[in-house]
């Protein structure tokens, strides 16, 4: 479904994703794993055409880039504005309602069953500065659910969720694979990822593994990634894999 | 009852000026108070002063083409601010300078580009009308393009409203979903500096700002839904832009000032007395709920 062919993505010329290839499978659901700084976020914003790659690219097979919702791992949203909270899921319809196209019936229905999904239809009609940033998460995975998408990426998103809510949102990723569409995530909790995640991508600025969940995290290949994005060097030596340095 | 009559309606009855005024007054009121709303929520407050300082030297450049002729300074002006807006908005597209050091950049540039033609210019008193306007003086050419331009804003808002709205509330969401937000950024910027430019010649170009800005933020702290603080933004101004006109006439005083002062009269009685957060409702204690 995507596919990464020799990605590099680099900050000042310092590689955040060095040389990654590989395929994410579809109506599956897979995890990032890796320590800070191993390039998990930089990975998703180039995969959503925020960031421009080096060299290498990003194919899309059967999928329009549209057909993409994004979870950032820290979201840009300003809460000061007076939006109520089913106004936010509603614009989750975007792809069909469009620019000018009304919103009807059936995507208020849409928006209302969404919010319901998540537990927090009695906050509908107030507004998003009201919410904890717990109850914001589940306003944003509604939205998700609105959007229809068949790509998810989520960066993070059980930061400062408390279990309950984590568990929720968790049958929320699971219904979303039975429904056959796939699921990129983000993710630091071992245990979610082998409950609700058959793939995952350890990966330490390069990959260093990549596949089933339970062969790829190994103690070994842990200790590994963590070696590997340890090692920072400001005046690192030019990387001269496939004649780059020429 | 004749004292009302007095004091609010003959002003308007018996001088035509003062009918000129009061039309261009809620004209301009009706185009830069959602466009300064929005401004306050896409935390851009500030960039309507720069701006206003922006549109200088184009208009200083016409006026040494065509003299005093509205026509020419407001083309001017807003090929001037619009040049600005473009190149500001480029530099924070392309480099690391975030936008609003961009645009205080640009509009230093052209400010002083501006002060610099004016000088060479001669007379410094053509100067102070075009900062400063005089909206007893316009005529009709300023009144068409004072309601062309907020027909224009009206227009072009109500069809940009939801992109405008969820690009201001979450950029990051837009560029998710492939929806092209500067367009509707670059087109928004381009009523800003219309409405400015509209401005001109009732309450100068540093005025008008005032116009934009003052009902604006002092809609946040009445209203608590963006249709409600339109409506609000929209009722200030305008009773700003009559009351300030009566002031102006009964007292003698520069209309533009007037007008100015007392939105941000209003502003400061929002401040203590406003449901939204003002400060006397939040010294009220009520009782809370059980949930």
């Amino acid at each position: 479904m995507i596919a990464l062919d020799n990605l590099t993505v680099s900050y000042q010329r310092h590689p955040a994703v060095h040389h990654v290839s590989g395929h994410f499978a579809a109506a599956t659901a897979t995890a990032i794993f890796g320590p800070n700084g191993a390039g998990k976020s930089t990975l998703l914003k180039t995969i959503m055409g925020a960031l421009k790659p080096d060299s290498g690219q990003v194919t899309f097979n059967g999928i329009s880039r549209r057909d993409l919702a994004y979870l950032p791992q820290q979201s840009e949203i300003d809460r000061s504005l007076p939006v109520s909270v089913i106004d936010l899921v509603s614009s989750g319809h975007w792809r069909q309602s469009g620019l000018f196209g009304k919103v009807g019936r059936h995507h208020d229905e849409a928006s209302w069953n969404a919010l319901v999904s998540v537990g927090l239809e009695d906050f509908a009609t107030r507004p998003v500065s009201a919410l904890s940033s717990g109850q914001f998460q589940r306003v944003l995975f509604a939205r998700i659910l609105v959007q229809d998408a068949r790509l998810i990426m989520l960066d993070e998103p059980f930061n400062a969720v408390d279990a309950r809510t984590t568990q929720d949102l968790l049958q929320l990723v699971a219904r979303w694979q039975k429904e056959g569409r796939t699921v990129i995530a983000v993710l630091h909790d071992m245990a979610q990822v082998h409950s609700h995640f058959p793939q995952t991508l350890l990966m330490a600025r390069e990959v260093i593994a990549w596949g089933d969940t339970a062969s790829v995290l190994t103690q070994e290949r842990l200790r590994q990634a963590s070696e590997t994005a340890a090692h920072w060097l400001a005046r690192a030596p030019l990387c001269q894999v496939d004649g780059e340095g020429a | 009852m004749s004292w009302i009559q007095d004091m609010l309606i003959s002003p308007f009855a018996d001088f035509a000026f003062m009918r000129r005024a009061l039309v261009g007054c809620l004209a301009l009121a009706l185009g830069s108070a959602p466009v300064g709303l929005f401004l306050v929520m896409r935390r851009m407050s500030l960039m309507g002063d720069a701006m206003s300082h922006a549109v200088l030297p184009g208009a200083a450049v016409a006026y040494l083409l065509a003299g005093l002729s509205l026509p020419a300074m407001s083309l001017g002006g807003f090929v001037a601010g619009v040049l600005v807006a473009i190149l500001a908005g480029l530099a924070t597209r392309y480099t690391e300078v975030k936008e609003d050091a961009s645009f205080a950049a640009f509009y230093l540039l052209s400010l002083s580009l501006g002060v610099l033609l004016v000088s060479k210019s001669g007379s410094n008193v053509d100067l102070m009308h075009l900062l400063f306007g005089s909206v007893l003086a316009v005529d009709d050419a300023a009144l068409l393009l004072v309601a062309g331009v907020a027909t224009f804003t009206l227009l072009v808002l109500a069809v940009i409203y939801r992109p405008l709205l969820l690009e201001s509330l979450d950029p990051v969401f837009m560029r998710a979903i492939g929806a092209r937000g500067g367009v509707w950024h670059l087109l928004f910027l381009l009523l800003v500096v219309l409405n400015l430019v509209a401005g001109f010649q009732a309450l100068g170009t540093l005025m008008s700002v005032g116009l934009m800005m003052l009902p604006a933020i002092a809609s946040r702290l009445w209203a608590a839904s963006v249709g409600g603080m339109l409506l609000t933004s929209f009722a200030i101004a305008a009773l700003s832009g009559v009351g300030g006109l009566l002031l102006s006439y009964h007292y003698e005083l520069p209309s533009g000032p007037a007008i100015i002062l007392l939105a941000g009269l209003v502003y400061l009685l929002s401040l203590l007395f406003a449901p939204q957060g003002g400060l006397l409702p939040r010294l009220v204690r009520a009782r809370h709920f059980t949930n």
